[in-house]
């Protein structure tokens, strides 16, 4: 790692403030980031630790009947803490291994927005909104390609509202030495229609598959995604599979995630 | 019912308790004072010309103690190769040189072009960033074949071609197998490949060199299987360090599986740098320079023909090979593909006529050698494989075919050179029915088939040569060192034994092990006997644990040199009785005279050897310490049946192992807890070569798989339990304890089983694939499911 | 150089320590604790998990300075102080849950993060919980075996040694 300082600030006023300083960089759980400073991929001058801040940390529900999970909350956390959205508990409860659940966070998932990661097919498919210290930000406009988002220098996400749906699942297949998601498919019925959101497969990142969500919404089975496929083109092909496999992937995971749906 | 601590019984590891209260002493546990680091700057090409490499801005960095590159090294020698094959034509295979530094060119990513020693890891590697190489990027080449093209580019400028030899073997029954071929019934042919793996202990090397100008001492602490190879090599082919002057101490080594064999690049460096510098020079490998360091192991592309006659029995196999030998040529890797894999292709059955061929190849990779069963996984993979398409294709039981064609009489005398002392291929194809349930099989698949998915039974049989190895034979093969092993065993005044072994131990048990050899032969417990092992100052000289020849080898010399005691104490025990020395009985660790209430404890026996006041001193020295060295009269050859069950997800193409069944035939068996672990470990990494695991590099020759992120290593949810039995056996008939090594076995029998069960299972499904080369990752079964 | 302050296995350490100190560098380097390792640098072997708070964590995924004020347990605080080991050290012990032991520090404290969550995990529980735990020599069977066994459960249904 190349040298930097660290900051712990208590409180986000802090945080905002360390974060104003030249070459600063948030960290959240810091299990994306640490090994990312290990390989030297990034010299930040500063980092400002946001796991000394308490006011990130909680999971509570909403007048409006969201499920809201601050920014710092871990995934366990999460899984341990949203029955009342099982299947995004679920979902936490199946990121990395235990340990790193016990340190990664939800905001530091979503701010990295790594193109296999599992949260970002959460807070899309639930179209979900991200606060952050500036504004809200709906799931929609937030995720804008691999590793990017619309999070701007020293923005910091304070919290995640979950609209809880009527049913939902989240199928992850696996890549098998990273265990990340090769294809993960989130699928949420609500009472406006259904969302489906895919991770891992498209080299844009996070994606909605609008014709899943049109033909599920008409009808909320498996077989009414049958005669439905992605084309291979723009998803991700590595070695782990092409892109045409993770296409295939995507439409297995989706009846998957629909039938477990229930 | 073995005798609690000796052989036969299941004795708890006394190594345990120190590792699992985090006070074992592994070589990065080990901080010298006035310590500096050393990082190795790499190279990221996979192969260019190293115009130049400015270290004059890194000199300067803070806390830099010296920059050192590939000229500094340039008069030393270079890292050396312990075998020499001879090809076809009788000719010595290229042998190029292999440079501490990359001195000139650079052959693979990850080549070390420079090394920084400062005060701290990160101001060298800081340092080692603000080094100016101007590279001149070549083409490189990854694919063996396509290295041997004409005009391909050429790894070592200096040599005639990328071919480091075109091995036949054996060259005479060329005539006798063509003749064969043309006469079978039935020929069977099957290309496969077998994936190039990275070893992964979880313990990465270490090096911390350590020079002490008053005595002119060198020590190296290095995470090695075999410290006393390393002392041999480095000092006298690289260093010119003689062996009284260099110290090499191997402790605690968390696994090595081959790769920790091998005389390393880092190892010579921080020797060199710590006389250099006048201070400890240390090195830790992160996981990541362990994927472009460490030596990788299989890689073979293999064309395999099996000739049968019109009763199925088979009359000959010819096989073509490329091996893959990565840039420079590590330590035993000409050996790999030759002597260890062509002399194995007989297996388990008597086919008269076999002929090997196999083409090593320089690429621009990191350099291949031995990894756990080296050799002998790739024979038996393609002879595994092989059989289980003929079976197919002839529309026969595939264990009817092997049971036809088992050799059944011992010794036998294969077409490729071994001679196999004893087996009971039956016996343990026997034994595995039983305990894998063969006959519930059928029940199991439609339960499968009710769930959706389809499942699969995979069976084969192995064997393999351990025991490594007969001195005489390996010279004549090409071998540069003996293969013995010896022993020291001391006996302390008041009873209690150190035994120093050349064995090293790093997660095998031996300390716990040998420990039951000893106690059994002298009736005292276990407690009383320590192993120690690791250490070139306490040990007389030693070649090391691989190839399965702890206990076949290391302890065969443990028994002499006790034996030697024995008969020594007996004749002190003579002495102190007035009794004829053939008249004392050794028996629970007291001496008696036949037929008489007379007997002597081992206590005082051991105490007059040193207190000799009532002691033959005109007929014997006092002192109760002998040593011994024990060179094998042959191989040993463990054996075994293997079955895989697995269930394929026919939508995504994933495998899951349901089921395992290991039926081994060791021999005797010393410690059967442990033996069971081995196997176990063994399986687990099989069942990845198989699955998971696949070291790939692009036409650039960049790693694609540095790292566990893309380098799948087989985690606990990836297998089940295993159900391993070693219950039949057939001892060897040429060691003192009759055991044959059971280290490799699981790693050798499980591919083919899993690949055999993979293919029956898509078969069942209606995909009619023959095969699928390793890993079968899910991508690669789906695509194969689409015909 | 900033200090940062913790207790390990019970007792207060202290050092100093800079920005990119890990934690696991803190306890191998500083507090010369070296049971903790160090066996990839992608979080992803678990060799050198220890407690946090109770909590598993990497400690080479984790600063040292996060660390300021937590109580840290260590394979090293895991055994009683005359020596009697922990109950999942002994179940390794007695069935071969160890090989070479770089892994078994992290496998250890795994284990005993498993069973303060689950008293009485089911075998695929226990393999599903070590999916951030790379052991290279057992194949896992006798570590999955010795956790069941730690947890009170009846192993003896299973095969072999």
């Amino acid at each position: 790692m190349y040298a930097f300082e660290i900051d712990r600030p208590m409180t986000l006023a802090d945080a905002v403030k360390a974060l104003g300083a030249e070459e600063a960089q948030a960290l959240g759980g810091g299990q994306t980031l640490i090994p990312a400073l290990k390989a030297r991929l990034a010299a930040p001058a500063r980092l400002v630790s946001l796991s000394g801040i308490a006011g990130l940390k909680g999971i509570c529900t909403a007048d409006d009947g969201a499920l809201c999970i601050g920014g710092g909350t871990t995934h366990a956390e999460v899984a341990a803490g949203a029955g009342a959205y099982p299947a995004l508990a679920a979902l936490a409860a199946n990121i990395g291994d235990p340990a790193v659940r016990n340190r990664g966070t939800i905001g530091g998932s979503l701010a990295n927005n790594d193109p296999s990661a599992c949260y970002p097919a959460a807070v899309l498919g639930s179209g979900a909104t991200v606060v952050t210290t500036n504004r809200k930000i709906a799931a929609d406009d937030f995720f804008e390609g691999m590793f990017t988002t619309a999070l701007e220098d020293g923005e910091i996400i304070t919290e995640v509202r979950f609209p809880v749906p009527a049913a939902a699942s989240y199928q992850k297949f696996e890549q098998p030495a990273s265990r990340f998601a090769l294809v993960g498919v989130f699928v949420a019925k609500y009472a406006e229609g259904v969302r489906v959101a895919v991770t891992g497969a498209s080299e844009e990142g996070v994606f909605r598959w609008s014709e899943a969500e049109a033909a599920l919404t008409a009808r909320f089975t498996p077989d009414a995604l049958e005669g439905l496929s992605l084309s291979g083109e723009g998803m991700i092909s590595d070695l782990h599979g092409s892109g045409a496999y993770r296409a295939h992937l995507v439409g297995v995971m989706t009846r998957r995630a629909v039938a477990a749906a229930g | 019912m073995p005798k609690d601590g000796g052989i036969g019984a299941s004795t708890k590891r006394r190594e345990d308790v120190r590792f699992l209260t985090g006070t074992g002493h592994y070589t990065d546990d080990i901080n010298l004072r006035g310590q500096a680091h050393v990082h190795f700057l790499r190279s990221d090409v996979a192969h260019g010309r190293l115009n130049k490499v400015d270290t004059s801005a890194a000199e300067g960095m803070p806390g830099v103690l010296r920059v050192f590159t590939g000229a500094d090294f340039a008069d030393l020698g270079g890292l050396p190769c312990g075998w020499q094959v001879t090809d076809r034509f009788g000719q010595p295979m290229q042998e190029p040189r292999h440079p501490v530094l990359a001195h000139g060119k650079v052959r693979h990513v990850g080549d070390p072009i420079a090394a920084v020693v400062a005060e701290t890891r990160e101001q060298a590697r800081d340092a080692a960033e603000a080094i100016v190489l101007d590279i001149e990027e070549l083409p490189a080449v990854v694919d063996m074949k396509a290295a041997l093209e004409d005009g391909a580019p050429k790894v070592h400028d200096d040599l005639t071609s990328n071919l480091c030899y075109d091995w036949g073997f054996v060259e005479e029954n060329t005539a006798a197998v063509d003749e064969a071929f043309e006469k079978a019934a039935h020929v069977t042919t099957l290309e496969l490949v077998n994936n190039r793996l990275v070893a992964n202990p979880m313990e990465p090397r270490v090096a911390l060199g350590d020079y002490n100008r008053s005595t002119g001492e060198h020590t190296l602490y290095t995470t090695s299987q075999n410290p006393h190879v390393i002392r041999l090599l480095m000092g006298a082919f690289v260093l010119g360090i003689p062996e009284h002057k260099l110290r090499v101490v191997a402790p605690d080594v968390g696994g090595g599986f081959g790769s920790k064999i091998y005389h390393y690049a880092e190892e010579a460096f921080c020797t060199f740098a710590a006389k250099a510098l006048n201070r400890p020079v240390k090195w830790t490998s992160s996981r990541s320079e362990a994927f472009i360091s460490d030596a990788h192991g299989r890689d073979h592309v293999t064309k395999i023909e099996l000739a049968l006659d019109a009763e199925n029995n088979f009359t000959a196999i010819r096989t073509e090979t490329y091996a893959n030998m990565g840039a420079y040529l590590s330590t035993f890797a000409p050996s790999i593909p030759t002597w260890l894999h062509g002399t194995l292709m007989a297996g388990n059955y008597k086919t008269p006529h076999i002929y090997v061929n196999v083409k090593a190849v320089f690429t621009n990779t990191v350099p291949v050698d031995a990894y756990r069963g080296a050799g002998r996984p790739e024979a038996t993979f393609q002879l595994e494989r092989v059989i289980d398409k003929a079976a197919h294709e002839l529309g026969v039981d595939p264990i009817a075919l092997r049971r036809q064609n088992f050799i059944t009489e011992f010794p036998y005398a294969t077409p490729v050179a071994v001679e196999y002392d004893t087996g009971d291929y039956h016996a343990t194809m026997d034994k595995l029915e039983e305990i894998a349930d063969l006959k519930g099989f059928a029940a199991r698949r439609k339960e499968s088939e009710a769930k959706g998915k389809l499942r699969g039974l995979g069976i084969n049989c192995y064997i393999e040569a351990c025991g490594i190895a007969p001195s005489n034979l390996v010279g004549q093969l090409g071998a540069r060192a003996g293969l013995y092993e010896s022993a020291t065993v001391r006996v302390n005044a008041t009873g209690g034994i150190t035994v120093m072994t050349g064995s090293h131990s790093h997660g095998q048990g031996h300390e716990t092990s040998f420990a039951q050899v000893i106690s059994e032969m002298i009736g005292i417990d276990a407690d009383q006997v320590e192993i120690v092992h690791g250490d070139t100052a306490n040990t007389p000289m030693g070649m090391g644990t691989y190839g399965s020849r702890s206990l076949a080898v290391g302890g065969s010399a443990m028994v002499r040199a006790t034996e030697k005691i024995i008969n020594k104490a007996r004749k002190i025990a003579a002495h102190l009785m007035e009794a004829a020395e053939g008249d004392i009985e050794l028996k629970d660790g007291r001496f008696s005279v036949a037929g008489t209430d007379k007997s002597v404890a081992w206590g005082d026996v051991t105490l007059a050897a040193y207190v000799p006041h009532n002691y033959p001193l005109a007929e014997l020295e006092p002192g109760l310490e002998e040593t011994a060295f024990y060179d094998p009269a042959n191989f040993t050859y463990p054996a075994g049946a293997y079955a895989a069950e697995v269930e394929v997800d026919p939508e995504t193409g994933k495998v899951t192992i349901e089921r395992f069944a290991a039926a081994d035939d060791f021999g005797n068996v010393v410690n059967p807890m442990i033996v069971s672990g081995q196997v176990h470990g063994g399986i687990a990494q099989g069942v990845g070569q198989a699955l998971l695991e696949g070291c790939v590099y692009d036409e650039q020759g960049q790693l694609l798989t540095g790292s566990y992120m893309d380098y799948a290593m087989p985690r606990a949810d990836d297998l089940p339990f295993f159900t391993v039995d070693h219950s039949c056996q057939t001892p060897c008939t040429h060691n003192p304890l009759g055991v044959k090594g059971c280290g490799e076995a699981g790693a050798i029998g499980s591919p083919p089983a899993v690949v055999n069960a993979v293919v029956d299972a898509l078969r069942s499904g209606g995909h009619d694939i023959t095969h699928i080369d390793m890993p079968l990752s899910p991508s690669r079964v789906w695509q194969a499911m689409q015909g | 150089m900033p200090e940062v302050s913790m207790t390990v296995n019970g007792k207060p350490a202290k050092g100093q320590i800079e920005g990119r100190t890990l934690l696991v560098d803190f306890l191998r380097d500083t507090l010369g604790l070296t049971g903790t390792h160090v066996g990839c640098d992608t979080s992803q072997c678990g060799a050198c998990v220890v407690h946090v708070d109770g909590r598993a964590v990497k400690a080479c995924t984790m600063f040292a300075a996060e660390a300021e004020g937590a109580e840290v347990r260590t394979i090293e605080g895991m055994a009683e102080p005359d020596g009697t080991l922990h109950p999942i050290q002994q179940a390794f012990q007695d069935h071969h849950g160890l090989q070479c032991g770089f892994c078994t520090p992290g496998m250890v404290m795994s284990a005993a993060a498993l069973l303060a969550e689950n008293p009485t995990p089911s075998e695929a529980e226990i393999r599903d919980y070590l999916e951030g735990n790379i052991c290279r020599c057992t194949g896992y069977h006798n570590i999955v075996k010795a956790i069941l066994a730690a947890s009170g459960q009846d192993v003896s249904r299973i095969a072999a040694e």
